[in-house]
């Protein structure tokens, strides 16, 4: 049982019944669904298309400036993702630059480590190696990210008066924000622990599990999957601890105050 | 000496007016009026402009924390961080007596902030403030949940504290209180400081 076994277009479409089964469930039941369904699915055979065209244009070409570009893109969109997923975040470009700086910098920063340390792809900067490393860097720096500020935004109006207290009686605007910026880091980098916990007791990762089903060793599919985790833990670590420290040095200011005027208005 | 030049302040003043050592100013006026802004923009806690200065020295002189260790500002309902009343002084002994002069019971260290009413909460921050050893004291409102004995247990309390040279300023609704505490009395009306 080794190598790979290709998938003939017949063979998807008689998986996509199983979407019509579901179609079919929510019109027995009168769920209204089906409509949502049937433009999901579609999104879902036309995005995926795309992307596989897209990368097998790019790994044809291995071209750095393409490369890129796409990480360009991706980088862009997660930060519009960022800032989507904050309820009351930073007014003006502020929400969007300090999540995407801070999100850019970790992901890249990590995704170069493993591409010249440990894949050592050659060029480094190909990009069948280059993008799915950075994509799954990405994902999940971008959710840690945007779930610590979207604790710290929330709990500054919040604890407006708790910080403010401590700031009339001479603290630093670091140790009044201390309590915030340290219960958003708890809940940017919680799913990662929880994830490391988790995994391979509940079900296999999507990657590994990709590398099986194209024939890689289980062992090695094991490796490449640390790897990746560990990355991810890196990743989400230096993203979602730089966003937290830079939120609170934006929702205060140099003579140590408060700024909660500096939040998206309500 | 607290003296305070030009400060302006969320399209409010210009302000001027000095406090000597020892004295003790009291500001009335409607609420809504700018009595809170006033004294959160002498302590330096919301953006505003002007000469403020502490015994000749001025503000910029000092960092933010440096600035409110010297001058204290206690807010009508100021805030608590921790869960238990004891974790927010850095000495209780220190304000033990005090607590018995303003009718808390001694165990109320040990008490969850949750469980505090309004008033005991108002107490206690301004327990918590004095334990700090502020040079200058803004009160906004500081008996406005308390009880008649209570509340003159508490101006007895920043009477002595005047008495030992801070100045004092004292943000008051109740205008018998004002000629209690204070000899020199201010009404904050459009935007501007009118003596009486």
């Amino acid at each position: 049982m080794n190598g790979y076994i290709r998938l003939e277009t017949l063979d998807l479409v008689l998986a996509a019944l199983l979407l019509f089964l579901n179609g079919g469930l929510s019109l027995a039941f009168s769920l209204g669904l089906e409509k949502r369904l049937l433009i999901a699915g579609a999104r879902m055979v036309v995005q995926l298309a795309a992307v596989g065209l897209v990368l097998k244009a790019l790994f044809a070409t291995v071209s750095p400036w393409l490369t890129g570009g796409v990480a360009l893109l991706m980088i862009l969109f997660a930060g519009r993702e960022i800032v989507a997923r904050q309820e009351r975040p930073f007014a003006g470009w502020w929400a969007y630059g300090l999540g995407v700086g801070c999100m850019a910098t970790a992901a890249v920063a990590v995704t170069l480590f493993a591409l010249t340390a440990q894949v050592q792809a050659d060029p480094w900067y190909h990009p069948r190696f280059a993008l799915p490393l950075l994509g799954m860097v990405l994902g999940n720096t971008m959710t840690g990210i945007a779930l610590g500020m979207d604790t710290l935004t929330t709990a500054i109006p919040r604890e407006r008066a708790a910080v403010e207290a401590q700031l009339a009686l001479g603290a630093t605007r670091f140790e009044a924000m201390r309590p915030l910026a340290r219960s958003a880091m708890r809940s940017a980098l919680m799913p990662m622990i929880n994830a490391m916990a988790a995994t391979g007791l509940v079900a296999l990762p999507g990657m590994m599990t990709g590398q099986i089903l194209s024939g890689v060793d289980p062992i090695e599919a094991t490796k490449y999957q640390l790897l990746i985790m560990f990355l991810i833990v890196g990743g989400t670590g230096l993203g979602s601890v730089s966003a937290v420290l830079g939120g609170v040095l934006r929702a205060t200011d140099e003579r140590h105050r408060l700024r909660p005027e500096r939040l998206r208005k309500v | 000496m607290l003296s305070i030049h030009n400060l302006t302040f969320q399209g409010l003043g210009p302000f001027a007016f000095e406090v000597a050592d020892g004295e003790c100013v009291a500001i009335q006026g409607a609420s809504g009026t700018g009595k809170s802004l006033l004294l959160r923009a002498i302590a330096d806690l919301d953006p505003n402009a002007g000469d403020v200065r502490l015994d000749g020295v001025a503000r910029e002189a000092f960092t933010g924390p440096q600035w409110r260790r010297r001058v204290g500002y206690l807010a009508t309902d100021a805030g608590w961080w921790r869960p238990r009343v004891g974790d927010h002084f850095a000495d209780w002994s220190a304000v033990e007596a005090d607590v018995e002069a303003f009718g808390l019971p001694p165990d109320c260290r040990d008490w969850e902030v949750a469980r505090l009413s309004t008033g005991e909460r108002q107490r206690l921050a301004l327990l918590r403030m004095l334990g700090g050893g502020p040079k200058v004291l803004l009160l906004d409102e500081p008996t406005s949940a308390l009880d008649e004995a209570t509340t003159h247990a508490v101006e007895a309390r920043i009477e002595r504290q005047r008495e030992a040279g801070c100045p004092v300023v004292w943000v008051t609704h109740d205008a018998a209180q004002a000629r209690r505490v204070a000899l020199r009395r201010f009404t904050l009306r459009d935007g501007e400081l009118q003596a009486g």
